[in-house]
């Protein structure tokens, strides 16, 4: 099944205003330390980058490792002057990636 | 005066006392409460949204999705959760709500039967429930069920496993009390399917079930098998009454 992301935030925006943006990712986040049940090691399939930008600016990065578990849910706050496309990003191993996008007006 | 109102506050005490019974979500530790409250951050939500995506999808040979018939699930499936399991005319035994999935899949849709605790059956069992969120749990009365449930309750108080232990002896002996470092609880099913921060995922109470098998190191009964389905029945009764809180979250 595709991957799936809940993003959420507040209804209303306000200029100048602080808000949180939240986000859960659908991410098995497998270590790389752990066996099958035959023995064999897992091998590591991990989100290893989080980037949030609004259009081409950069507002928010992590960078995630493996001790984070399944579904990583990241908050962070930010701090608007105009509205426009946020967009979040996603990237892992073996070439995962998923882009969620949000329109953001400001009231 | 005086009398009445101490009778009474005796009564209404008496009734408390009566009822003692509680959610797991009262023993969880605040930080997992505000993972089960907010839908912004509560995991099995990713379930969710999959299966509202399932239940307007055309399957099978009819070619037909959920909501064909049933519409928005959000009003038409609101109080069916609560119910489950109940008895299936056709089959002439009980189904739980994820057996009643399967059921109307393979008899309506004509598309062959999801996998237990496949991701599909378990996102439409959550969406279907989260209509239910907040309604108590209403066990039907139906006199072909309580075979089913008395047998339930055998089950839920023989001594089983190599530690002999029965459910009963934790979850209403101990219950409230530590194993290790977590609260037992009194095991009252009131939030499936719920994400399990130790599973990582969504699962049934069938899963929870037969953790529970192996945690007594007992064999487990298969998924679907007459013993979960009759221990399914006693537990929803048991638990009567309480607030149905799918999707859950457990820690």
């Amino acid at each position: 099944m595709a991957t799936r992301a809940l993003v959420h935030l507040p209804a209303v925006l306000r200029r100048g205003e602080a808000f949180e943006v939240r986000a859960t990712l659908q991410h098995p986040m497998e270590t790389g330390y752990r066996r099958d049940s035959d023995g064999r090691m897992l091998p590591r399939d991990i989100v290893r980058r989080f980037e949030a930008r609004l259009g081409t600016e950069l507002v928010f990065a992590a960078d995630c490792f493996p001790a984070i578990a399944a579904n990583p849910y990241l908050a962070f706050w930010l701090r608007l002057d105009e509205g426009g496309t946020l967009e979040l990003r996603w990237t892992g191993d073996r070439g995962f990636q998923h882009v969620e996008t949000v329109a953001i007006a400001l009231a | 005066m005086k009398r009445l109102t101490l009778l009474l506050a005796v009564l209404v005490s008496g009734l408390v006392a009566a009822d003692d019974r509680r959610s797991g979500f009262a023993d969880m530790t605040p930080a997992v409460q505000a993972l089960q409250r907010g839908d912004a951050q509560n995991p099995a939500m990713l379930w969710v949204r999959g299966g509202e995506a399932t239940w307007g999808q055309r399957a099978g040979a009819a070619n037909r999705s959920c909501a064909d018939c049933h519409g928005d699930a959000r009003q038409s499936m609101r109080g069916v959760a609560p119910r489950y399991p109940a008895f299936d005319e056709p089959s002439g035994a009980p189904l739980t709500l994820a057996g009643r999935i399967d059921a109307c899949r393979v008899r309506h849709q004509q598309a062959p039967a999801f996998a237990p605790e496949s991701e599909a059956v378990l996102g439409l069992e959550a969406w279907v429930a989260m209509a239910s969120r907040g309604l108590p749990i209403a066990p039907p009365a139906d006199p072909r069920l309580a075979p089913w449930r008395a047998q339930g309750e055998r089950l839920y108080r023989q001594r089983i496993g190599q530690l002999d232990l029965a459910c009963a002896q934790c979850h209403e002996g101990l219950a409230g009390r530590r194993l290790g470092g977590s609260v037992i609880p009194q095991g009252h099913p009131t939030g499936y399917p719920l994400y399990r921060l130790e599973w990582q995922g969504l699962g049934s109470l069938q899963r929870r079930l037969r953790g529970c098998f192996n945690g007594v190191r007992a064999e487990a009964p298969a998924y679907g098998s007459a013993e979960l389905l009759a221990l399914e029945l006693y537990l929803m009764q048991r638990a009567a009454g309480l607030a149905l809180e799918s999707p859950a979250v457990r820690p």
